[in-house]
């Protein structure tokens, strides 16, 4: 009897020839696109990427149906309509990020990160000015809102994943709902409670306000998820020691999860640094740098580039908007990568 | 019967009778007093082979070199403790395996002469001949006790003009028929779990397979409905080939022609010994194979 | 005595009860406050905003909904001669663009979402996600300067050549060949805005779909198609629509994407080509810079309404998600 162990292989992968086909269906398809592009009316981009779709489309079903017949011929219609898919998912995005790189680097200069509006305008040559006023009021009222969120959301959170109470599904409901309530309308609620009764005077506090409650949901929903990750042998040990819940909870649960808390916070601030809407009812938008959240205008990065695309109206000032914009997106990009670095080693 | 098989059924390819050097497993004959059907017919075939089968996950090897026949119109069962390899095997024989994104296998498994692992072969068409039940009995939720039975036909886009005539025969076949003939229009999760697992079999026959794969499918059931199952076995053993795996050894000699007993020493599964039902227990070649069946271990 | 077998008495459960610790009592109520801050939130938004605004909607009744109007006359003082207010072509508007954004968002999700579940693997589609997750985390001003300054031409061909074959269709017809900034460009902003959202929860759906289902699907003979079509799908169904509704929720929310990329004028326009409509967010915006506290008022009752538009629709996002999505069958 043979001792030789032979080698593991995957006889159901597609071969070489097989993917070599659905090469060729593919190149054909390109040609099939642009030949009826050449002979029919239609043009422009739209024209060919659907001649290519009909042609890919047509191509897989005659092709499968000759091989293995109508089921398979319509299983393959499926795999082009889901490619598809992600294709048009896909050319925003990088149409998106293109557009912000190409065009936001014009609006950047040495001075950028130093100078603020205070005294130039938008439309003024790119070096004028810059944006600090905006990138510390960003700073400011992110953090402040921040320093409510993150208690309220860790706590509601909590509460769903230790306590469990009575009152699990209505609060996990209202959560929910609260993430989806439009940021305008946090914006007038700010307006409607303490702005117009009370201080009159719109500030970087109240902006922060604002920005707290579109941050609770989202704070609240991962640090839920990234509770529900900690194991319960973990929170069993605790009170099998004699712990209370409360020692547990925060000797042991908490500690464990403080990556995932960081992620929650991360991915909470990533949320609200671009909002626009509520900012521009209720902070103010000052074009000087003010580092104090109770008095005063107070800019921000999503305010500054708001203003130059509105009230300017040169290409120097939607270079400035651009510019702006690719500073925000830089920023966005940071967060998500110490996110994704985070919950990668938390799994690891 | 509508020719959806890519394999043209009518060639009939020389069997390579294995006898002896590798494992003695070739089982030549039927030996049971079993009324059969012409073998080679197009319904019956000519039997499933496999040659060297080997199944990794990973890097992990878990079954080693199985090479063993199973011929038309036989019962043969699985047995063995758990974890060695038995249903991996069976798996393999109806190209499931290959679902598990790390799985790799090697040997061939011939369904009337042809390797279902050749290139180019058309993975849906085996397993329209080469069917299975599960261990838990899962029909779909979504259909009716009739729409379940004839799902295998939607499925696998097949046409047929007389599906009243097939779903009777069917659920006359699993046993079914008499329970739920009034009441085809219910969901299929109204029944209990043997029905359930009887629908199962009953939607597995529609699209008339040649060999039934059972991986222990009367685990979860009671004994009244392992019972049932069991003289359904009896009856469907007359026109395809039935292989099913099972941890209770009593039922391997009710049911079956032949036995297989696989087992691990920690490393891949292999298969020790196969024989006749009635030799296996009575008189095994292997002392391993002995010492489980007898219950030393297991 | 008897040989029946002895009656056996089952004895009752005991109660066990725990008096928790102070500490811990204490530990309970902060968690459990905390816990209903949203509660407070909400309803804190719900009453303020009706403070402010309650008056106008008695004033102006039904019609504040269903009226088309929204003028205010001065005299030179600066006092309120006469006003009415009716977010009516507003909420047209909101439907409108909404309506489009599912329209040809959620199909590109969910096709994405079945790619990604059943024909995706390894590297590819852990790049796929983290691309897709980060579109999510897009700020919406961006995608409206994206729209306005890129998009806008490309949508704007499409809607001209829509027109040309199509324009016999009302919805397709325009007065006057003006297609910039129309509500079928900001819906198509919007789509785009939303396809993040509503791929990642149809792939969460799909991921859950039970593994022995699909398996007797596959052991059946069935091609994938034919398994996402009679498993996938019924299981998954009551989920998407969770999905896409919630997707609907944002549409209808979004302010500054639809400000930018849509030509906010005061008028009911359904002909979807034509540049000229709004939605009640972008109104709110538009009218907040010179509103007088009056005008203001009527911007916090139309504020109210999209408040309990958004939590009327995402509540029935979360019933369906939850409720019938994974647990249904």
């Amino acid at each position: 009897m043979s001792t030789v162990i032979p080698t593991p292989q995957k006889p159901w992968e597609s071969t070489l020839f097989e993917k070599l086909e659905n090469v060729m269906i593919i190149l054909a398809a390109f040609g099939l696109a642009g030949a009826s592009v050449r002979l029919t009316g239609l043009n422009g981009k739209l024209g060919f990427f659907i001649s290519l779709f009909i042609s890919l489309l047509v191509l897989n079903f005659g092709f499968h149906f000759m091989k293995r017949g109508s089921a398979a011929a319509k299983d393959s219609l499926l795999k082009v309509f889901t490619v598809m898919a992600i294709v048009l998912t896909l050319i925003p995005i990088v149409s998106i990020i293109a557009t912000v790189v190409s065009k936001g680097y014009k609006g950047l200069h040495w001075g950028l990160l130093t100078k603020d509006m205070a005294l130039a305008s938008v439309n003024d040559p790119i070096a004028a000015g810059g944006l600090l006023h905006a990138l510390l009021g960003t700073i400011i009222m992110v953090g402040g809102a921040l320093i409510i969120s993150f208690p309220i959301g860790v706590l509601t959170a909590l509460y769903l994943t230790e306590i469990r109470g009575s009152l699990t599904r209505p609060i996990r409901f209202l959560v929910q709902a609260m993430s989806g309530v439009p940021s305008i309308v946090a914006g007038l609620f700010i307006l409607s409670s303490l702005v117009y009764p009370v201080t009159n005077a719109l500030s970087g506090l109240m902006g922060s306000l604002a920005l707290t409650i579109l941050m609770i949901p989202t704070i609240a929903r991962t640090s839920e998820e990234m509770l529900l990750l900690i194991s319960n042998e973990l929170r069993e040990a605790g009170v099998a020691l004699g712990g209370t819940q409360w020692r547990t909870v925060a000797g042991v649960v908490l500690p464990a999860a403080r990556s995932g808390l960081v992620t929650a916070i991360i991915l909470g601030v990533a949320r609200i640094i671009g909002e626009t809407a509520p900012l521009l009812l209720v902070s103010g938008g000052g074009d000087s740098v003010n580092l104090n959240p109770a008095e005063g205008a107070m800019g921000s990065l999503p305010y500054y580039i708001w203003k130059a695309f509105l009230t300017g109206g040169t290409p120097e000032a939607f270079a400035r908007a651009w510019g702006g914009m690719l500073v925000l997106l830089a920023f966005i990009f940071i967060l998500f990568g110490l996110a994704r670095y985070l919950s990668g080693r938390k799994v690891a | 019967m509508s020719d959806t098989t890519g394999f043209n059924s009518e060639e009939k390819d020389e069997r390579n009778m294995t006898t002896s050097q590798t494992t003695p497993a070739s089982l030549a004959s039927v030996a049971s007093g079993r009324t059969m059907s012409q073998p080679g017919s197009s319904l019956l075939g000519t039997g499933l082979e496999t040659r060297g089968v080997h199944a990794w996950f990973g890097k992990k090897h878990v079954l080693s070199d199985v090479t063993l026949d199973f011929a038309a119109g036989t019962v043969t069962a699985l047995i063995g403790p758990s974890g060695c390899g038995k249903s991996t095997f069976i798996r393999t024989l109806n190209r499931m395996h290959e679902f598990i994104p790390t799985a790799a296998m090697a040997g061939e498994v011939l369904l009337d002469g042809k390797d279902i692992y050749a290139p180019g072969t058309d993975v849906t068409k085996i397993r329209l001949r080469v069917g299975m039940v599960f261990q838990k009995p899962n029909p779909f939720p979504s259909m009716t006790i009739g729409e379940n039975v004839l799902s295998g036909l939607k499925l696998a886009q097949i046409k047929k003009s007389n599906t009243d005539e097939l779903l009777e025969s069917c659920l006359t076949r699993a046993g079914l028929w008499n329970e739920v003939k009034d009441r085809l229009d219910e969901h299929g999760g109204a029944l209990s779990g043997g029905q359930q697992q009887r629908l199962c079999i009953a939607r597995s026959l529609a699209v008339e397979p040649q060999v039934l794969l059972m991986d222990e499918p009367c685990s979860a059931l009671d004994p009244g409905s392992t019972f049932r199952i069991e003289e359904t076995i009896a009856e469907l053993a007359k026109t395809m080939t039935i292989i099913i795996v099972t941890h209770n050894m009593q039922q391997a000699a009710r049911v079956s022609d032949y036995t297989a007993f696989f087992l691990s020493d920690g490393g891949p599964g292999e298969m020790i010994e196969a024989a006749p039902t009635s030799k296996i227990f009575s008189s095994p070649q292997d002392k391993r194979t002995e010492d489980y069946v007898t219950g030393r271990f297991g | 005595m008897s040989l029946d077998a002895p009656a056996r008495v089952v004895p009752v459960p005991r109660e066990i009860t725990t008096k928790p610790r102070r500490s811990d009592q204490i530990f309970r109520t902060v968690v459990t406050i905390g816990g209903m801050a949203s509660l407070a939130i909400l309803g804190l938004i719900a009453l303020f905003l009706s403070i402010k605004g309650v008056h106008i909607l008695v004033d102006e009744k039904l019609d504040f909904i269903t009226g088309s109007t929204w003028e205010v006359t001065t005299d030179e003082t600066g006092n309120i001669v006469q006003s009415t207010f009716g977010i009516g072509a507003m909420l047209v508007g909101t439907m409108l663009c909404a309506f489009i954004a599912i329209l040809v968002g959620v199909p590109i999700s969910v096709l994405s979402a079945l790619y990604l579940t059943f024909y995706a693997n390894g590297r590819i589609k852990k790049f796929l996600i983290s691309v897709i997750d980060l579109m999510a985390a897009f700020p919406s001003l961006l995608f409206g300067f994206w729209g306005f300054f890129i998009f806008m031409s490309s949508a704007e061909y499409w809607a001209k050549l829509i027109n040309k074959y199509l324009g016999f269709i009302p919805i397709f017809d325009v007065p006057t060949p003006i297609f910039e900034r129309s509500p079928f460009i900001a819906g198509l902003v919007l789509a785009i805005m939303i396809i993040p959202i509503v791929t990642s929860i149809s792939r969460e759906i799909f991921d859950q779909t039970p593994l022995d289902r699909i398996q007797a699907a596959y052991a059946l003979g069935a091609t994938k198609l034919a398994m996402i079509r009679s498993v996938v799908i019924p299981f998954g169904r009551g989920g998407i629509i969770g999905g896409a509704m919630l997707g609907l929720g944002r549409a209808m929310g979004e302010t500054v994407a639809v400000y930018t990329v849509l030509n906010v004028v005061y008028q009911i326009n359904w002909q979807v080509l034509f540049g000229a409509g709004g939605n009640v967010a972008s109104l709110i915006l538009l009218k907040f810079g010179e509103a007088t506290p009056y005008e203001v008022d009527a911007l916090m009752a139309a504020g109210l309404i999209l408040f309990a538009l958004t939590l009327l629709v995402n509540a029935a996002a979360d019933f369906l998600i939850n409720r019938l999505g994974s647990k249904g069958r």
